[in-house]
């Protein structure tokens, strides 16, 4: 199933680094995001984007996972000539990711 | 001393709806408004506009907003803290004064809060831009401001010296709530959890709208009631620092428990770790549970002594960006597009500028997220190329070949669009605290 299905998330930007939280509907559903949705497997899902390290860190009382991506904003918001300079719209690119189903 | 105070948050960025402002100085029942208009590169654009006109340099939406909250404010006692100073906060105060006094207010107190301005400083010493790991001199005259995020201490002073309005310049945006709850409650500037759980509401509340349920729809999954109305953020923060999010009764949107963790991440990085003047706040354990209909309980948040240095945000002169845009639709659109984005990419070599970046890319196919060619055939594209120049002539030469396009590229192309603009981007920088010293102005209407 796509992560969609099971969790929401939120783009923030600061620099040259994208953050993406990923948040469970359902707290139950939590323990499978946090085995399926890696570092590793998140960098790989942005290759392409992403040119520096992925970073995960845990929330579980929130059923939540926060993603700092670095060198992630084509050089930086206020200089990057992307058409999305703040990678906005990456949460939505997360959340097509594949997961096993429950 | 009050057991517990509402905050409203009237705007998350400088072009935010005003409506929702008015709504909670109306109907909110609060005791402060507060707006934070002031994005990463807003100031150094500020202060190029300063440069032009003396008197300039504050937030473009001041007027409109201060004459559409200010009767209600004046007349419930509200007092308003806002970063709308922007480069030249105390202008700004005057401008308020004027405005108050144009519609029969007087006797307000309107305290602008300097010192955020660290260029001079920046200027006349030695020192490293972090992110570059280069000295501050090498950006030599490109160099446009240098603004040091200032903490909430001068923000209290204003208070406990009767402000009606406070206005700053560059603050850290939790500091617009951190203050009137330091002010309020007597919290000392040590009470690190006290300071820390402060931090998590001015957090919650610094972007307005986005907690209330506005930058969360996605129909069929996460649907919201009334975004054309979105009402805008109230904190509820008692003395113990208890946190409960909700807004005005009939209001569009919703406060959820789905809504508030959303926010509490946007924009953060260690969870364990977010720096600010005032604290290094804590979010990690940070509980959040519904209280009822739009109303959300927020606590858990702490604090650990704040750091030794103040982040500075340098704006200075980067480079120039052409850019331009045309459509193709029909079959063979995906096609055509491409063909015309070759066609203007050997077009720039041709003619020999000099580009130190290139990007290309088809609307609809791979702007955003990309993946190489489409996977399907689109029904339309939209062609964009833009590119990084060291001139403003140069930059131009790109929407220019792509507007040429019409009449010298693949057929049925339409809608051509360009620009050239100069970049005044941002780096930072960190510097020992005592170099930036807050001072307060008082206007009276």
């Amino acid at each position: 199933m796509r992560l969609r299905e099971i969790a929401h998330s939120r783009a923030g930007d600061k620099g040259n680094t994208s953050n993406l939280s990923l948040i469970a509907f359902d707290a139950g559903d939590y323990a499978l995001l946090e085995r399926h949705v890696t570092a590793e497997r998140v960098k790989a899902h942005f290759s392409g984007i992403v040119n520096g390290d992925v970073q995960r860190y845990t929330l579980p009382q929130l059923g939540a996972m926060n993603f700092v991506m670095r060198q992630a904003l084509g050089g930086g918001v206020t200089r990057s000539l992307a058409l999305d300079a703040h990678g906005k719209c990456l949460s939505s690119v997360l959340l097509e990711m594949e997961i096993p189903d429950r | 001393m009050k057991k517990s105070i509402r905050i409203g948050a009237g705007a998350g960025y400088s072009g935010d709806r005003i409506e929702p402002a008015v709504e909670l100085a109306e109907k909110g029942d609060i005791d402060y408004l507060v707006f934070e208009c002031l994005a990463e590169r807003t100031i150094a654009l500020a202060q190029q506009a300063r440069m032009k006109d003396p008197g300039a340099g504050y937030d473009p939406l001041l007027e409109a907003r201060m004459l559409a909250v200010l009767p209600a404010c004046a007349a419930k006692g509200i007092r308003i803290i806002t970063n709308m100073g922007a480069a030249n906060p105390e202008a700004a105060a005057a401008r308020v004064r004027d405005i108050a006094r144009s519609i029969g207010l007087q006797g307000l107190k309107v305290a602008a809060i300097t010192g955020d301005d660290v260029l001079a400083t920046l200027r006349g010493g030695d020192y490293l831009i972090d992110d570059t790991g280069e000295p501050v001199s090498s950006l030599g005259d490109r160099m446009l401001s240098a603004n040091a995020y200032l903490g909430a201490r001068p923000l209290v002073d204003a208070l406990a010296q009767g402000a009606d309005i406070v206005i700053t310049g560059r603050v850290a945006d939790p500091a617009l709530v951190l203050a009137p709850l330091l002010h309020e409650f007597g919290w000392g500037m040590e009470d690190w959890d006290l300071l820390g759980q402060g931090t998590v509401a001015g957090h919650l509340l610094e972007c307005a709208g986005q907690v209330c349920g506005g930058y969360y729809a996605d129909p069929g999954v996460k649907d919201v009631p009334n975004l054309a109305r979105l009402g805008f953020p109230i904190g509820e923060v008692s003395s113990d620092g208890t946190l409960v999010i909700t807004k005005v009764a009939g209001s569009g949107g919703m406060i959820t428990v789905g809504t508030c963790k959303e926010q509490l991440l946007y924009e953060i990085h260690d969870p364990a770790c977010y720096l600010t003047p005032d604290v290094i706040a804590d979010f990690s354990q940070v509980s959040i549970t519904e209280d009822g209909p739009d109303r959300v309980l927020v606590r858990g948040g702490r604090g650990r002594p704040r750091p030794p240095t103040l982040k500075v945000s340098i704006g200075y002169v980067d480079s120039y960006i052409g850019e331009g845009q045309i459509s193709y639709a029909g079959p063979g659109a995906a096609a055509r597009g491409q063909l015309a984005i070759d066609i203007v990419l050997e077009r720039l070599r041709i003619r020999g500028v000099v580009l130190s970046e290139v990007r290309s890319e088809l609307i609809g196919v791979n702007a955003i997220f990309k993946r190489g060619p489409a996977s399907h055939e689109p029904d339309e594209v939209r062609v964009r190329i833009a590119a990084r120049a060291d001139s403003l002539a140069h930059a131009a030469v790109v929407g220019n070949e792509v507007e040429a396009l019409y009449t010298c590229g693949p057929a049925g192309g339409g809608g051509a669009t360009k620009s050239a603009r100069q970049i005044v981007a941002v780096l930072s920088m960190l510097l020992p605290r005592e170099l930036a010293q807050a001072a307060i102005h008082f206007e009276e209407s």
